[in-house]
């Protein structure tokens, strides 16, 4: 069975420990909710389950496998949607998303990207140019691509940013429909709605002691 | 279909939505050489004489113009990151990026570059050696020049910087890709600056890639 779980994490960030001694646990259908006020380190967690940088110490593991060991092996496991939405002016929507679908080795990329723009509400706007969207419009476009392509893992910052209402609720279905098919979801989030029996992680637990009086920064 | 073939297409298309931009290069290298007559006056034998440097080194510049946007818009707009995140290694990445550059920017400079040599009164003997040493060098210009573009992503006036990274390391190209030509022109083989040149490209070849990956990594920590 797939389990993704880190082992007494220690994030190192701009020269101080952000967190340390966190574990947490994933498996199929299962989903983790980070919780936490600004700076707390959830885009950082997030950052670290996907490889973007290193923990100072401890482990995050895929099967017990070190993800470190083999980056390229873990890019295939996850999905990864942070701040920004990379959608490019000058490219249609569709083709913004088929690049994405065809390098994950999908392979009828054109069905998948139609499908995905569907699911999201934004059918109509497969042949408008990225320069035209509003910042709404790009973030679904980005959720649209976690949905080309199937990866177990969703990693999500935020992803309810810039979402009306209507766009909030085929996220959550979304996500719904991808734990159900036995995929694991680690989202961070302010609002309180979206994940139903999701673990919460609160981040405010893993401070380091003495955070503020060593380094000078506010805890 | 590869990663590799699927990141040269993806630049490629974007370079040919955003239009303009490696014709720019292309003119700007084209203004550049004939700024010369007019600054040392139009002497054949004075021109001749100088033009095989003239070429290489507004050819330097044209490529390094380009080189600032090689990874900025990606890395702005969180495409690099989610690169990274793909199942293809990111040195494979890079070396797509790098070849999809020099298509839009080096190849074009070929093109061009036997027209300036005609246009400037350069012997008929001295152009195959131009296009020659043009054709193994300016490959090598877009693999050195991207460690530089990887290493300056994230700081202000970058385009300075780069041009601080970078330009000494062409010094080499530079070199055997003007000589090649004089040699020729002089009534030598051209063959020793050719050998030369092929040896930066091959060892330019794995070490670029591999240190442009790493520069990458690094900004996006």
């Amino acid at each position: 069975m797939t389990r993704f779980t880190g082992t007494d994490v220690v994030c190192f960030r701009a020269e101080r420990i952000v967190f340390e001694g966190l574990n947490f646990a994933l498996e199929p259908g299962g989903a983790l909710m980070l919780r936490g006020a600004n700076g707390s380190g959830k885009s950082s967690l997030l950052r670290l389950m996907a490889g973007l940088s290193r923990p100072l110490s401890g482990t995050i593991a895929w099967n017990d496998t070190d993800i470190a060991d083999d980056p390229e092996a873990h890019n295939r496991h996850f999905h990864y949607v942070g701040h920004a939405d990379p959608v490019k002016p000058v490219l249609t929507v569709a083709e913004n998303l088929a690049f994405w679908a065809a390098i994950r080795d999908r392979a009828d990329t054109a069905g998948a990207v139609a499908e995905a723009l569907e699911r999201l509400g934004i059918g109509h706007l497969a042949s408008v140019p990225g320069r035209f969207l509003s910042a709404g419009q790009k973030r679904r476009v980005n959720l649209a691509r976690v949905l080309t392509a199937p990866a177990d893992l969703w990693l999500l910052d935020e992803p309810q940013t810039a979402l009306d209402s209507q766009a909030s609720r085929s996220l959550d279905a979304a996500i719904a429909d991808h734990r159900q098919q036995g995929g694991m979801v680690v989202m961070s989030s302010h609002a309180e709605a979206g994940l139903k029996d999701a673990a919460p992680l609160d981040l405010g637990d893993f401070q380091a002691q003495g955070n503020a009086e060593s380094t000078g920064w506010a805890a | 279909m590869s990663g590799f073939v699927l990141v040269i297409r993806r630049d490629l298309h974007l370079a040919f939505r955003q239009g303009f931009e490696s014709l720019m290069v292309v003119a700007f290298f084209v203004i550049a050489v004939l700024l010369f007559p007019l600054g040392v006056g139009p002497e054949t034998n004075i021109l001749a004489r100088i033009l095989p440097g003239v070429i290489w080194v507004a050819a330097l510049l044209a490529s390094m113009l380009s080189l600032e946007r090689l990874f900025q818009t990606d890395y702005e707009d969180g495409s690099l990151e989610l690169l990274a995140l793909q199942p293809v290694a990111l040195e494979v990445m890079v070396m797509a990026k790098v070849t999809a550059h020099w298509m839009t920017t080096g190849l074009p400079l070929i093109v061009a570059a036997p027209l300036l040599a005609v246009l400037m009164n350069m012997p008929a003997d001295g152009l195959w050696a131009l296009m020659a040493a043009l054709v193994i060098g300016t490959p090598s210009l877009s693999l050195i020049g991207a460690i530089g573009a990887a290493l300056i992503l994230g700081s202000r006036r970058g385009g300075i910087l780069l041009s601080l990274l970078v330009l000494p390391l062409y010094i080499p190209v530079l070199i055997f890709g003007a000589s090649a030509v004089d040699a020729v022109l002089g009534g030598f083989s051209a063959k020793p600056q050719l050998l030369i040149l092929s040896g930066l490209l091959v060892a330019a070849l794995p070490l670029c890639p591999w240190a442009g990956a790493a520069a990458l990594r690094q900004s996006m920590e």
